[in-house]
This record gives C-alpha cells, sequence and structure tokens, in this order.
C-alpha cells in the first residue's frame, strides 16, 4: 500500500474519532430539541461550566473566590482539600440538576408558547450569562483536568500498524484519549436510548416530544420532564466537558464546541439521534480530509469553516438534514 | 394634551403620508436632528466620540441593517461579522487603490461590495427557513473571516496581517487616521446614519418594506397572494447587507483605525448586533438606535461603577458584563419581547390620552 494512502487512512480514522466528539456535544442539542422544541445554544457553555465546576470540587477551590477576595480584601483561594474525581463527578452532576431546575424555573416556564426563534436568542442569553458566571465563580484561567482517562498516543496500534507501509511511515498515529472518548459516547447513546425506551420517565419524555399538549392531557408533568430533558442535556454536557476538557484543557473555547456541533445538526437533522452521530461522523471525517487533501493549497484552518460550509450546500438539496423530520408547511 | 393628531389638518398627500404624522414627534425629529448637527460637533472632545458617539452611530448602523433582515424580513442572520469584514475590506482596497477619490465614494462602494456579498450568502435562505437559515449564515461569518485572515491579496500583503486606514480626506478635511478631528469623523458618521435612518424608515413603510413583512409574517401565504419571495428575500438581504457593509467600513476607517479581522468582526460582533436588535426591538428602527445606545453604553457604565467607583479588578468587572447582559436579554424576552420599541410605543400611547385616563 501506498505510503499516502496510508496517511488518508489515518486522517480518515482521526476524522472518524473526533467526528465521534462532536457527535457527543450535539447528543445535548438533540435531546432538548426533541422535547421542548428549544434549540440550545448554551450546550457550549454547560459542557464548560460543568467541566469547570468538577475542577473546580476537585481541587477544593472556593465558589467566587475572586469577587469575595476584592471586596472583603481577604485571600482565600481553596479549601485545601481534594475530592476524589467520581464523588467530583457526582457533586457536579448534582450542580447540573439544579442549573436545570433553575433553569426552567426562572427562564424556560416564562417563555412556554413563544416562536421558537425568541427561545433561541433566551438560549443565547442564556449561554453568555452563563459564561461570566462560570468565570467568575471559578476563575477564567486555564485549568487542567484529570480524571483518570488515558492520554497520549496509542504505542500498540502504532507499533502492529508500522509494517504495512514503508520506512516512512512509522504507523497510524492514535489518541488513546479518542478511542476511550468514542467508548464512552457508544455507552452514553445506548444508556440514553434504553432510557427512552424502557423507563416509565423515558417514555414520558418521548411522549412529550410528539405532542405537549396530548403529553399534558394524559397527566405527564410538563415541568418535571423538561427539568429532566435539561438535567439528562446537563450530563451529556459533563461528559463531553470531561472528554474535551482532558483534551485540551479547561478554557473558554471549549464553549465553542457548541459551534462546531452546529453544522453537525444541520447535516443531521435536529431531531435524531442517530442523525447527530452520523452527522458528526461526516463533518470529523469531511473537514480532516478536506484539510488535509485541499488544505495546503489555500492556506489551511480550513477547519473553521468546512463543516458550516459543507451543511449549508447540504440543506439546499436536504432542507431538514439527512434523518430530520420531513418539514410540511401549511398556510 | 400636546401629543395628539387632532388638530393638525393634512392639505395634501405628501402631507398625509409624511413619516411623523404628529407635530410633536416633528419638532422632536427637527430638535434631535438639529441637536446632533450643531451643537454635539462644537462640544465633541476626543473622549466622548471614542468611547460613546462614534460606536454608537456606527453600531446604530448595523442594528438598523440586521434590523431590516430580521425583523422586517424575518431572516435571522448570525452573519453580520463577517459582512461588516466586507464591508471594511472592500473600503480598505479602496482606499489604497485610488486615494484620491473622496471617502463618501468609498464608504458607499463598500456598502454595494457587501451587499452583492450578502445578497449570495442569502441565496440558500429560499430553501432553509428559521434555525437552519440562522446556522447557515455562520457558514458565511466563518468563511468571510477565514478569507481575509488568509487570502493576502485582501491585505495587501503587509507583514502583520492587519488592516491600517491610511489618511484620507473629504472637502480637504481628514477624517481617517489619528490626526482626524473628533467633530470631523463624528459628522462623517453621522450623515452616513441619517441617510441610512430615512432610506430604511422610508423603505419599509413603503411597497418593499410590506412585502418583507408579509414574508416575515408567513411566506407562503405571502406567496400566494402574490408577493414573490425570491425578490424579497433578496432585496432584504441586498438593503441589510448595504448598510451592515457602510457600518463595517466606519468602523474600520474612522473608528478602529487599524483592524485584525478575527478580533474586530468575529462571531462576537454577530451576537452584539443581533442583541442591540433584540433589546431595542425586532422591526423597529428607533429600536435600532434604542439597541445600539443601550448596549455601548452599558459597558461603559459598568466599568465607571465597577472600575472607577468600586475600585474592582477589570477582568471580574468584564465577566459581569457578561452575566449582566446575558439576564438582560433573558429578561427581555420575557418581560418585553418587543423590546425598548415596544416601551417607548406604550409610551407615546399613554402621552396621546394624556391627561386623561382612557
Amino acid at each position: 500500500m501506498s505510503d499516502q494512502f496510508l496517511f488518508a487512512t489515518e486522517v480518515f480514522i482521526n476524522g472518524l474519532m473526533s467526528g465521534v466528539l462532536y457527535a457527543l456535544v450535539a447528543l445535548g442539542f438533540v435531546l432538548i430539541y426533541k422535547a421542548s422544541g428549544i434549540f440550545n445554544y448554551a450546550q457550549g457553555v454547560m459542557a464548560l461550566f460543568a467541566a469547570m465546576t468538577l475542577v473546580g470540587i476537585m481541587e477544593g477551590q472556593v465558589p467566587f473566590s475572586h469577587i469575595i477576595n476584592a471586596v472583603f480584601g481577604t485571600e482565600v483561594h481553596h479549601f485545601g482539600w481534594h475530592v476524589p474525581a467520581l464523588l467530583a463527578i457526582l457533586l457536579t452532576v448534582g450542580v447540573m440538576v439544579i442549573f436545570a431546575w433553575l433553569v426552567q424555573r426562572i427562564v424556560m416556564r416564562h417563555l412556554v408558547g413563544q416562536e421558537p426563534i425568541i427561545l433561541f436568542m433566551a438560549t443565547i442569553g442564556l449561554a453568555y450569562f452563563l459564561e461570566g458566571f462560570s468565570d467568575l465563580m471559578w476563575g477564567s484561567e486555564i485549568k487542567t483536568l484529570d480524571v483518570g482517562l488515558p492520554q497520549g498516543g496509542s504505542f500498540w496500534i502504532e507499533d502492529m500498524s508500522a509494517g504495512l507501509g514503508s520506512d516512512n511511515f512509522y504507523g497510524f498515529f492514535i489518541d488513546n484519549l479518542d478511542i476511550v472518548a468514542t467508548g464512552i459516547a457508544a455507552l452514553l447513546v445506548t444508556g440514553l436510548v434504553l432510557f427512552a425506551q424502557y423507563t416509565k420517565q423515558g417514555r414520558a419524555m418521548r411522549a412529550v416530544a410528539d405532542d405537549h399538549q396530548a403529553a399534558l392531557s394524559v397527566g405527564i408533568s410538563l415541568n418535571f420532564i423538561w427539568v429532566l430533558v435539561w438535567s439528562v442535556a446537563g450530563f451529556v454536557a459533563l461528559v463531553a466537558g470531561i472528554v474535551w476538557g482532558t483534551k485540551s484543557g479547561v478554557q473558554f473555547s471549549l464553549s465553542l464546541i457548541a459551534l462546531k456541533a452546529l453544522p453537525v445538526l444541520m447535516l443531521g437533522g435536529f431531531t435524531s439521534i442517530p442523525g447527530a452521530i452520523v452527522g458528526g461522523l461526516i463533518i470529523g471525517v469531511g473537514e480532516k480530509l478536506f484539510e488535509f487533501a485541499i488544505g495546503p493549497m489555500v492556506g489551511g484552518a480550513t477547519e473553521n469553516w468546512f463543516a458550516y460550509v459543507l451543511a449549508l450546500l447540504f440543506l439546499v438539496f436536504r432542507p431538514q438534514g439527512l434523518f430530520g423530520e420531513k418539514i410540511i408547511e401549511r398556510v | 394634551m400636546f401629543y395628539r393628531e387632532a388638530g393638525d389638518f393634512k392639505v395634501s398627500y405628501e402631507e398625509d403620508s409624511q413619516t411623523f404624522p404628529i407635530k410633536f414627534d416633528r419638532y422632536r425629529y427637527y430638535f434631535v436632528l438639529a441637536f446632533a448637527f450643531l451643537v454635539i460637533p462644537f462640544t465633541i472632545n476626543d473622549y466622548w466620540a471614542n468611547a460613546i458617539l462614534l460606536p454608537f452611530l456606527i453600531y446604530s448602523i448595523a442594528a438598523i441593517g440586521l434590523n431590516i433582515l430580521v425583523g422586517y424580513a424575518g431572516q435571522v442572520s448570525l452573519g453580520t461579522g463577517g459582512f461588516m469584514a466586507v464591508g471594511a475590506y472592500a473600503c480598505y482596497k479602496l482606499m489604497t487603490a485610488f486615494p484620491e477619490v473622496s471617502m463618501f465614494v468609498h464608504v458607499l462602494l463598500a456598502g454595494g461590495v457587501t451587499a452583492l456579498v450578502c445578497v449570495l450568502f442569502g441565496l440558500p435562505s429560499l430553501r432553509i427557513k428559521g434555525f437552519y437559515l440562522a446556522v447557515a449564515t455562520l457558514a458565511a461569518q466563518f468563511f468571510l473571516v477565514w478569507l481575509f485572515n488568509r487570502v493576502p491579496w485582501f491585505y495587501n500583503y503587509s507583514a502583520s496581517g492587519q488592516i491600517n486606514a491610511p489618511e484620507r480626506d473629504v472637502l480637504g478635511i481628514v477624517i481617517t487616521g489619528p490626526n482626524a478631528p473628533a467633530w470631523a469623523t463624528y459628522l462623517f458618521c453621522l450623515i452616513f446614519l441619517t441617510i441610512c435612518a430615512l432610506v430604511a424608515r422610508n423603505l419599509t413603510r413603503g411597497t418593499v418594506g410590506r412585502s418583507w413583512m408579509a414574508i416575515r409574517d408567513m411566506d407562503i401565504a405571502a406567496e400566494i397572494i402574490g408577493v414573490n419571495p425570491l425578490k424579497a428575500k433578496l432585496t432584504a438581504f441586498a438593503v441589510s447587507g448595504f448598510f451592515i457593509g457602510v457600518s463595517g467600513a466606519l468602523f474600520f476607517a474612522i473608528y478602529l483605525g487599524a483592524v485584525e479581522v478575527g478580533e474586530a468582526f468575529g462571531i462576537t460582533k454577530s451576537f452584539l448586533v443581533l442583541f442591540m436588535v433584540i433589546i431595542g426591538g425586532l422591526g423597529s428602527i428607533f429600536g435600532s438606535f434604542a439597541g445600539a445606545a443601550f448596549l455601548v453604553l452599558l459597558p461603559v457604565v459598568l466599568k465607571v461603577v465597577g472600575v472607577d467607583v468600586l475600585g474592582w479588578p477589570t477582568d471580574i468587572v468584564a465577566h459581569f458584563q457578561l452575566v449582566i447582559v446575558g439576564a438582560l436579554i433573558v429578561l427581555f424576552l420575557i418581560v418585553e419581547p418587543h423590546g425598548l420599541a415596544q416601551l417607548w410605543r406604550v409610551a407615546k400611547e399613554k402621552l396621546r390620552l394624556w391627561p386623561f385616563p382612557h
């Protein structure tokens, strides 16, 4: 096999892996969109907030220490204890549930029945709020997150595949973290599907997604379901935050993964969980291969826009995305 | 008592269809214009011009442009930053290629170029609607910023990748570069804003504006009663693009002077202008002014209160700013989805009845 082909294969595999990560973020969007018709722009910032909270709890940081120090002239930063990763994750889930409840209680309850675009803008506002809030709470410096996920390249795969090409080819470089992330994503999706199919709450969730009015009339509490959905989305955000945070540090740019998830959603359709995954894979592979093949000719860094342009071209031919429900318009 | 139609007799069609049918409104409008043109230029100083007045004027133009697209035609766009960048770079290329031509022409041409680009990216709007369109316009945002970053022709092969506004004048008065007097830059922007607002106001009252609003309210129904959606949507994109391009050109040439595209015209700029439109009021020219004024003044006020009065570090104040802006957006959407313009409308309605309760 030629080296060029092998390099392309390596790019392809890495694209698949990053596609899984995009899909992980996109999942959170799909969940909320299906259940409440809200396109939650704040999903990325939620991932950032969750990761920051996790780091903060693990390190025993004092929340709002910046403001406290500035206002009272004190010098408090840390409680001086370290929380084990698993307990910290559980606590963070608790925080995300409280956050979901607050969002539902303070914001979304008052916006029921508004136009979708108004709801979308409200979540943009929410994203700004949460971004500032998490910086105030935990400080804005870059933090490292280590919950015990493996990192670095996988030597085993590199050694095994090195023999495939000529001497110039050193084997596939694949990040261990990406492999683990793929496993986590698979687990998460299976878990979500099982939850939606076989539990009482899951069924109620699907009923609400299907028809708000009908769900209300058979005695399903919309408020409860929405809190539940936002909590689940918060949990998905936490998982995405852990994986991305381990990969590239917990910092502001983490919230920008929301922007990466948008073209994934457009491609896959806003209402479909398989769509989010397939869309993520297509985008991940597409942008890596494009950068590999065409990128050097046009100055590189095409990853910034390729996903959007691909999704845009795609939508012109199929406005509801790959797996989305057919849009039927009536007057 | 003073604010009413009664007693103000219209004796010609021109008078009947004028912009401000109520006498009080008309005089207020003349007064504001006179104040802006005749008083402020003589009292202005550099701080006021650079911190408040210039950004207000320029963002107002951008907000009017975006309001035409989002508020009147219902096509949500998140590509404002990218389109402003088109205006800025078009202006830059024109300024450096034709140094002897007046800045007025450059800015207008920059608007025209942006209108073309905007129409190009507006073409998918015929197929894509709602959210999908909003996300699709992000393609414009990211692609355009990348283009201006990576293609050296756009920044004239300068080593830093930045563009710097060379010194240019209008009628012999320098209006770009560091030596431009505050009153000249202010007047230059004000003239553009006045023209843009007048054009926008009259466009939205006329045939074009009505077809935009019909498309916004329900595009299929509008199509059935004979509004051409292709024409309506693309004119909305073109007019909006023109305004946004003009504001981008002014933002670069007059206000900043030197621009690094990712920083000045990034996605945050798109959101900022969108927030101005939402807070000000969708589908209202006055709202565009109000929203721009609000979001230009808010950081200044916060900085004065937070840093100068309370003595907090600037980063905390910056974070607070995000929190407050976000909370305000949500609050506005909950309490008053039609923005500041609606408050103004309610106030006018009250004034019309005053001093009677009903």
